[in-house]
């Protein structure tokens, strides 16, 4: 592709740059939207384009969102006149907060992008206020008009109210079709103001993203706020003042290129091989080494985990595997944080922290999919601060270490969530929340039918299968966003669960006094459905304390032999045989009684067979 | 040297009953299939054989003929295909020579005209003494027809087996006592006691799929299998494998402790299994027929084999084999039978009351009552 010489990175005016983010909900199309601005700027052929090329790592695929976020620069002419656009893609999900913080921070506009048979949703709406607090200027978009059941009048309306603006400003288009997104191009290039920055000044260029590549190291997306940064120039990064020299630097089109800098106002990427990305953190100011600036840009952040959860190899042999596979992965993932844990149940594993309930799904499904390990992954949780009579504090990150003894306060982080639904689900909604121990706020009216409803509720209540309930009370149209508020004092206890008279610490919940007899009553009922009986009889039990509240017996199996084995089906029993062998393999032994790992994620939901283990996002 | 039995698949039927899926037509189902031609079809599968086995100079120690009913064929029929044998591989002195039976397809005329051409013992699909459990079988045959077969077979001179069916849907453990009853004052040399599995593709299969019967739960199916196993006892029936009883070990099938104790089979007729073991210059192997009796005919009446698909069995397979099938038997099997690192699963098995301890110091591995019961997860610690 031969370039306009007036937008050469490193060369190109700041006045023909326009940076720019998709805001959009899982599954609005912003993906398929971004292939189709990538084919019609010429960035990649529309034939040899690979279906949603942004999107890179299979789990994203698959699941069709997008967890880390790229940039890729694309040429577009106004009237005659070359400007280079930097697109900026962005996680869409509110585990991952920080760096939807971060890529807006980078940009000067943002594309609203919401689905037209949908309308927006509550993250999408979370993510909008983000972006107008960061001054962005907002095209608001609506994707999908190819759709029968689309309704751009309706939507339109919402949007031009939500963001103030006339409805026909509200562009309409179709990423499948192409239709309208030249449109929405040259809206980008008149709407969004060109970055501005100091050329002259000490370098500054903020991270937006870091990821980790097999053959390159660390690659650390940038926006250049001022000065320039050239290939081998020694960087420094100033939350940790490391340096390193700039072995590469370049823009993304789609594949990394190569550049002689980048300047003001432009994003790329550099690599300085280094192999960790906690070395190159997200939010951090990168600067000269030699001509350091006096001021980082703000905004950085340590990750800070909100969930918990026990991850343990089903094979008690694959533990050092585990260990390579959480080394490995935290290369490409600074927010995951991981120590060892030991249960007497489960054996050697770790205890890892995470950013939210979808980031721990991602990093499961990668050690299993990458690392080929077989995991049980233990009930999220929350962190507790447990303050003793003689004023002691623990801060619990595993259930089953819940103090015993005279306990003064137990506080529990809480959230503020933000809810949008269809006002007839308004009392759906209430009923949950309350449910779930919610204190309700104000309630806005988008439109005459939809309501946006906020709650402070307990994180432990929300990390408790509260998406999945949402979901299935509202029929689908529920959603949630949700940010840390603080904590707050509560009455919890710590729930047991006892195979054969022995404490099963894995299977330890903490919950709220009121709610520990159904929590009790509910997981021994849901173990004794998952639990095969077995040659002796196995009484479950859930406990407070020494108080036992529920119990649930399975009874030994009598009979397990096939009546008739005659010649026709040896072959037949024979690989039955070996299938109920390798069953066996697969069950984790507790005592003497084997647990199918299932048993371990009964504790996620609500559901009674404990079957619905939350693949849903 | 290991003996050598043929099974002679008979897939004909008067109406299938429900719970079947084994492979067999009846008149008017969507894949009729009709009796001409099978005979004729089943001794050119002979003569395939006597080619392919040339060499192997065994004659046949036991044969079976097995269905489906058999007996809707006329004597004549299954006494060519016995000459067909005879002539194949010859039959060895004393074999056991069986036939499958339908109470309703026998008489006392076609039992001794059997008799006569060198059967030996006819075993009674009697499956029930209770109308009710009949019914939900869908065995057509009248109750008291068995007694009048049961004589007319003693009186030719065969011996007599009864088979039964216990856990039918709505069977109780009474009238499972009374069908033993029914059949022990008979005074058969042979019971056989088979707890019933509802396959899924079965018409039986169905019903239970949409909730129209309700299957016995397994620890009735185990209260059963104690009333046969005491009831057997009580007259004078000694268990020699799970579900087999018979009066003097000598009147136990013959046929059926080939396949348990892994001797060479080979199974003649539509979708029959064949089973030779390891000899020299060859692996031990499995191989089966095409299924539908027309595709069998055709293949035979084309000069091809009717054979359908072969499965070569290693060293390991025919360990686990072994070890699944002869377990089964109340002679057990040795101890070096099973790998050397067993042995503290063999103690566990012992300590939990599956296997016999006794027994196991002497050298064998023998099931207890309880083990009976529990055989599958005995196999499973064992192999």
């Amino acid at each position: 592709m031969s370039l306009d010489p007036r937008i050469q990175p490193a060369s190109t005016d700041p006045s023909l740059i326009r940076n720019f983010c998709i805001i959009a909900h899982i599954d609005h199309g912003k993906s398929t939207l971004a292939d189709r601005m990538l084919g019609i700027t010429g960035v990649v052929s529309e034939r040899a384009s690979r279906a949603q090329y942004l999107d890179r790592m299979d789990i994203e695929r698959e699941r069709g969102i997008t967890i880390k976020s790229q940039a890729v620069r694309m040429p577009w002419e106004v009237e005659g006149g070359a400007h280079a656009l930097n697109m900026i893609d962005t996680p869409g999900h509110v585990d991952f907060s920080y760096e939807v913080s971060r890529s807006l921070a980078a940009c000067e506009g943002a594309v609203l992008l919401v689905d037209a048979a949908q309308g927006i949703e509550a993250q999408t709406l979370a993510n909008l206020y983000l972006a107008m607090e960061n001054d962005l200027v907002i095209i608001p978009v609506l994707n999908k008009i190819d759709l029968p059941s689309a309704d751009p009048d309706r939507y339109a309306a919402e949007l031009a109210q939500l963001i103030g603006c006339d409805e026909e400003d509200v562009l309409r288009v179709s990423g499948k079709t192409g239709e309208g997104v030249p449109e929405l191009l040259d809206r980008v290039v008149r709407d969004i103001p060109p970055p501005v920055g100091d050329a002259s000044a000490p370098t500054r260029a903020m991270i937006f993203d870091s990821v980790y590549d097999t053959y390159r190291g660390v690659v650390t997306y940038i926006r250049v706020i001022d000065g320039a940064l050239k290939p081998k120039e020694k960087i420094a990064m100033m939350s940790t003042l490391a340096t390193h020299e700039l072995l590469e630097i370049g823009v993304i089109s789609p594949e990394p290129v190569p550049t002689k800098g980048l300047g003001v106002g432009e994003v790329g990427y550099l690599i300085t091989g280094v192999k960790d990305v906690r070395l190159s953190k997200v939010g951090d100011t990168v600067t000269l080494a030699n001509n350091r600036a006096a001021e980082s840009l703000g905004g950085y952040r340590d990750p800070r985990p909100m969930v918990y959860s026990g991850l343990f190899p089903l094979d008690g042999s694959d533990f050092p595997i585990l260990r390579d596979a959480l080394d490995k992965l935290q290369l490409n993932d600074a927010s995951l944080v991981y120590e060892p844990e030991s249960s007497v149940a489960l054996g050697f594993g770790f205890r890892c922290g995470y950013l939210g309930l979808l980031h721990l799904e991602i990093v499961r499904d990668r050690l299993e999919r990458e690392f080929n390990i077989d995991l049980i992954s233990t009930a999220p949780n929350v962190v507790y601060q447990v303050t003793m009579d003689d004023g002691k504090i623990h801060e619990v990150t595993n259930p089953s270490e819940f103090p015993g003894g005279k306990i003064a306060e137990v506080r529990e982080p809480v959230v503020k969530a933000s809810i949008l639904v269809p006002s007839e689900f308004i009392g759906t909604v209430m009923e949950l929340c309350q449910e779930r121990r919610g204190t309700m706020g104000t309630m806005n009216y988008l439109s005459e039918t939809r309501v946006e409803m906020h709650y402070t509720l307990p994180l432990a209540e929300v990390v408790f299968d509260f998406f999945d309930q949402l979901k299935s009370r509202t029929k689908g149209y529920g959603s949630l966003d949700y940010e840390p508020d603080g904590d707050q004092a509560a009455d919890l206890v710590k729930v047991d669960i006892l195979l054969q008279g022995e404490t099963v610490d894995a299977f330890s919940a903490v919950v709220h006094k009121d709610a520990a007899y159904a929590y009790g009553l509910s997981m021994v009922g849901k173990l004794r459905k998952l639990i095969d009986r077995q040659q002796f009889e196995i009484p479950i039990q859930a406990a407070v304390g020494a108080r036992v509240i529920a119990r649930e017996t399975i009874k030994a199996i009598r009979k397990d032999v096939l009546a008739k084995c005659y010649g026709g089906d040896i072959s037949r029993k024979r690989k039955l045989l070996e299938k109920q062998k390798a069953g066996k393999k697969r069950m984790k032994n507790i005592g003497s009684v084997e647990v199918p790992p299932e048993a371990f994620i009964a504790a996620l939901s609500t559901s009674d067979d404990g079957s619905d283990k939350g693949k849903k996002k | 040297m290991r003996d050598f039995g043929v099974y002679i698949h008979v897939p004909f039927c008067s109406v299938r009953c429900g719970y079947c899926d084994f492979n067999t037509y009846a008149p008017g189902e969507v894949e009729g299939a009709t009796r001409e031609g099978y005979v004729e079809a089943a001794l050119g599968e002979m003569a395939q054989a006597h080619v392919a086995m040339a060499g192997d100079s065994r004659p046949a120690s036991t044969v079976f003929f097995g269905g489906g009913t058999p007996t809707m064929l006329d004597p004549t029929a299954l006494i060519a295909l016995l000459d067909g044998v005879r002539g194949t591989w010859g039959i060895a002195p004393g074999a056991e020579i069986s036939t499958e039976a339908n109470p309703d397809s026998v008489s006392a005329a076609s039992l001794s005209a059997l008799a006569s051409a060198g059967f030996t013992r006819v075993s009674f699909g009697m499956q029930s003494a209770v109308p009710h459990v009949l019914k939900t079988l869908e065995r057509t045959h009248n109750p008291d027809n068995v007694a009048k077969a049961v004589g007319w077979a003693k009186q030719a001179g065969l011996a007599v087996s009864l088979d039964l069916i216990y856990g039918t849907p709505g069977e109780s453990l009474e009238d499972w006592q009374s069908s033993l009853d029914a059949a022990v004052i008979l005074e058969p040399d042979h019971v056989s006691a088979y707890a019933l599995v509802i396959e899924p593709g079965t018409k039986m299969g169905a019903q239970l799929r949409r909730g129209e019967v309700e299957p016995v739960d397994l620890d009735t199916q185990a209260d059963m299998y104690e009333a046969a196993e005491s009831r057997l006892a009580a007259a004078g029936y000694r268990w020699y494998e799970v579900s087999n009883w018979a009066r003097v070990p000598e009147q136990a099938c013959r046929h059926n402790l080939a396949y348990w104790r892994s001797q060479d089979w080979w199974g003649i007729g539509p979708g029959a299994h064949s089973y030779l073991g390891p000899r020299v210059g060859a692996t031990a192997e499995r191989w089966w027929n095409v299924k539908h009796p027309r595709a069998y005919a055709a293949r035979i009446g084309a000069g091809q084999s009717p054979e359908q698909e072969r499965e070569p069995l290693s060293a390991n397979d025919l360990a686990l084999e072994s070890v699944m099938l002869q377990i089964r038997l109340a002679e057990g099997i040795p101890r070096e039978a099973v790998a050397a690192d067993k042995t503290g699963q063999i103690a566990a098995l012992i300590g939990d009351g599956l296997l016999d301890g006794r027994a196991a110091l002497a050298g064998r591995l023998v099931l207890t009552m309880r083990g009976r019961l529990l055989a599958d997860a005995a196999v499973r610690a064992l192999t």
